[in-house]
């Protein structure tokens, strides 16, 4: 039996968003459809960097090597042929006569297809990797993670025959749209939503906030965070792979630092633990960026952007460090619920039954 | 062969000296704060930008470089009291990322602060005509700026050995990084100590700027993120925390590169008939010349493996507290 009043709120909320996106779309305004997909994109990077770090207390700083090997596989799975042997002519012959361009009717199949693909192989590195990496802590973790990430740079450059290494990975078709994107977000919020609200998530939650307590009480520390990490690594490939498509060419220098700190900005200011609080964290720092690029274009003080950004970062981290929303979540599926049982904010986590 | 190995360890000792000089700066403020500051790097970026601007004005290396090291150490000191002190004690990650902030600002500072001044992203280093140019000794030809590193590295690095044993203040700072809550019962200044730190990190960061910046003949504004990623990997290695480790590991890091470096393609290196073909072919296919491009990685799997098998570095002490 479903419980109707549950699902109201989140189901609003979707179908709301569904119409905005439509109205988006028949409006032909193709700098706020590009604004979207690039929330999108974000989102989904923000929230499974939440999951990964936020959950659990383990600071990833390899999160964007995920998403460039995401990008870089399932571009290279989607290079139809022509291309293909234009571009990258010395692919081993296994992959060179993969091209996952299919379309069924309007749908681009073979792009889903080609990101699934991409997203497993990469929760697979992220597996032996975290395996390795989750049984460290503190900042040590987030050098490690960073150590990853410089490794997955390296990699992509020197790897010619699949990268076509410095040089611009161009010609990738551009599948990603505002339904694709947006799709994807839903998918990566129902997830880490619900890892948030099962036992998993909550052993992630207390191994985060004390260690030695939660083994003393036999709650697993290493398998909540290797599941953190390697979901977390899924998404951020997905992201890749919509990312890949949308700007159609890139090269390795794209997914780096910058990047790397523009999305913990995001988490940090929504709020470490909270999947509301790193959908609101995107929204604000993409449209902070947007409106500062134009204040750069039109005084040509470039850089003004990025210090500001770093400022305002420095600012939440002295005064509010739980950022704006804490751990706490807007409550969408209490919305239509009976006002005693939907508080303006969650209770606290009750502990978990020991 | 002989001199080719005087010349690579030549090389290893000027690469190690920057990265001891960077890494004493990290361990210092580690050791007392436990924060990695990952500005640290700009601080370099900060001193190449002074010599180029104060060189670029006529003025002589020696009028110069104490430019340079002041202007330096004032940025580490703003960047201390305004950044980092609202948030000491709080958990690592936090001071962590918040370097990661200060860094950016620096960063794009310089950027705003160049393009307002009308000159190009990338800069040319005007490198003094002292620093120019090699020494032959022998059979051997070493670039100058490679021995200035060096000798720069021993002295100011011995300097400091001196201060931190031999001077009340230096041994406030030890005491504090020793454990810094009874350092403070015992009445001292923990401010004035996570100063020093901070100035004596910027002036060797401000030499170490200028003389990487002499080896890479040009700068801009984010040379600073490789070298700071190296001295850490430096003073992990040695044992972070620790001003002793730190040089170590500075050394250490510097002989592993260059050990890459002049591996990769030793195979081809070799003289027909020294070694037997088998040994040859084996050289050629596990150390190819192309290893050389994967320095970067090899140095971050070393990281990796040191962090797991031997945390606390070289020369550290055990702690439970960062291990599952």
């Amino acid at each position: 039996m479903i419980d109707w009043r549950r699902w109201a709120g989140p189901g609003v909320v979707i179908l709301a968003a569904a119409a905005g996106l439509a109205m988006l779309e028949v409006s032909g305004q193709a700098f706020w459809q590009g604004l979207a997909i690039n929330l999108a994109i974000f989102s989904i990077l923000t929230v499974s960097l939440n999951l990964t770090s936020g959950f659990t207390g383990v600071f990833s700083l390899g999160q964007i090597g995920f998403m460039a090997l995401g990008a870089y596989m399932s571009a290279i799975l989607t290079l139809p042929l022509p291309e293909k042997a234009a571009y990258l002519p010395n692919l081993p012959s296994w992959l060179a006569g993969v091209h996952l361009d299919q379309r069924i009717g309007d749908v681009p199949v073979g792009f889903l297809v080609a990101t699934v693909i991409a997203a497993v192989v990469v929760s697979g590195i992220a597996w032996l990797v975290g395996r390795v990496l989750m049984r460290l802590s503190g900042h040590f973790v987030a050098v490690a993670t960073l150590g990853f990430l410089v490794i997955v740079r390296v990699v992509l450059f020197n790897a010619d025959d699949f990268t076509r290494g410095s040089r611009t990975f161009s010609n990738v078709t551009p599948y990603t749209n505002l339904w694709w994107s947006w799709a994807w977000v839903l998918l990566v919020v129902y997830v880490v939503w619900r890892i948030k609200r099962s036992p998993y998530g909550r052993d992630m939650f207390v191994q985060r906030d004390d260690r030695s307590a939660a083994q003393a009480v036999g709650i697993r520390v290493m398998e909540p965070r290797l599941l953190a990490f390697v979901v977390g690594a899924f998404f951020s490939a997905v992201a890749g792979s919509l990312y890949a498509h949308f700007i159609t060419s890139f090269s390795p220098t794209v997914f780096y630092f910058d990047l790397t700190f523009r999305v913990i900005t995001m988490l940090v200011i929504g709020g470490m633990g909270s999947v509301s609080g790193s959908m609101l964290g995107a929204i604000l720092i993409v449209g902070l960026t947007e409106a500062l690029r134009r204040v750069e274009d039109a005084t040509l003080l470039y850089g003004l952007s990025q210090i500001i950004l770093a400022v305002i970062f420095i600012v939440v981290i002295t005064v509010r460090r739980e950022g704006l929303l804490g751990q706490r979540e807007v409550p969408l599926d209490r919305l239509f619920m009976r006002r005693e049982r939907a508080p303006a904010t969650a209770p606290p986590e009750p502990p978990p039954p020991t | 062969m002989i001199d080719y190995t005087i010349q690579q360890i030549i090389n290893a000792l000027s690469a190690g000296s920057l990265y001891a000089l960077m890494a004493v700066g990290l361990a210092m403020v580690f050791g007392i704060l436990r924060l990695i500051n990952f500005a640290h790097g700009d601080l370099m970026m900060i001193a190449a930008y002074i010599a180029v601007f104060s060189l670029g004005a006529g003025l002589s290396v020696a009028a110069a470089l104490p430019l340079i090291v002041l202007g330096t150490v004032i940025v580490g000191l703003l960047m201390e009291r305004v950044a980092y002190r609202p948030i000491r004690g709080a958990p690592d990650v936090a001071m962590l990322l918040t370097s990661f902030a200060v860094g950016q600002i620096l960063q794009n500072g310089t950027l705003l602060v160049t393009r307002l001044a009308g000159k190009p992203t990338l800069i040319a280093f005007p490198s003094p005509d002292i620093l120019n140019g090699v020494v032959n000794i022998g059979t051997l030809t070493i670039p100058k700026v490679n021995i200035a590193s060096f000798f720069a590295g021993v002295i100011l690095l011995g300097l400091l050995s001196l201060f931190v044993t031999r001077t009340t203040l230096g041994l406030s700072m030890r005491a504090a990084a020793e454990d810094l809550p009874a350092a403070r019962l015992m009445g001292i200044k923990v401010d004035r100590v996570v100063a020093t730190a901070f100035a004596i990190g910027a002036g060797l960061a401000a030499v170490a700027g200028f003389l990487y910046a002499v080896q890479a003949g040009q700068i801009n504004p984010y040379m600073g993120f490789t070298p700071v990623l190296k001295a850490f990997i430096a003073a992990v290695i040695g044992g972070f925390g620790s001003i002793a480790g730190a040089v170590l590991g500075g050394y250490v890091l510097g002989f592993l590169e260059v050990l890459v470096t002049a591996l990769a393609g030793i195979g081809d290196l070799l003289p027909a008939g020294s070694v037997p073909p088998e040994v040859k072919s084996f050289l050629q296919q596990w150390l190819p010349s192309g290893l050389a491009s994967w320095r970067d990685a090899v140095v971050f799997v070393v990281l990796i493996l040191v962090l797991l098998v031997r945390p606390q570095g070289i020369l550290g002490r055990r702690s439970r507290e960062d291990e599952l």
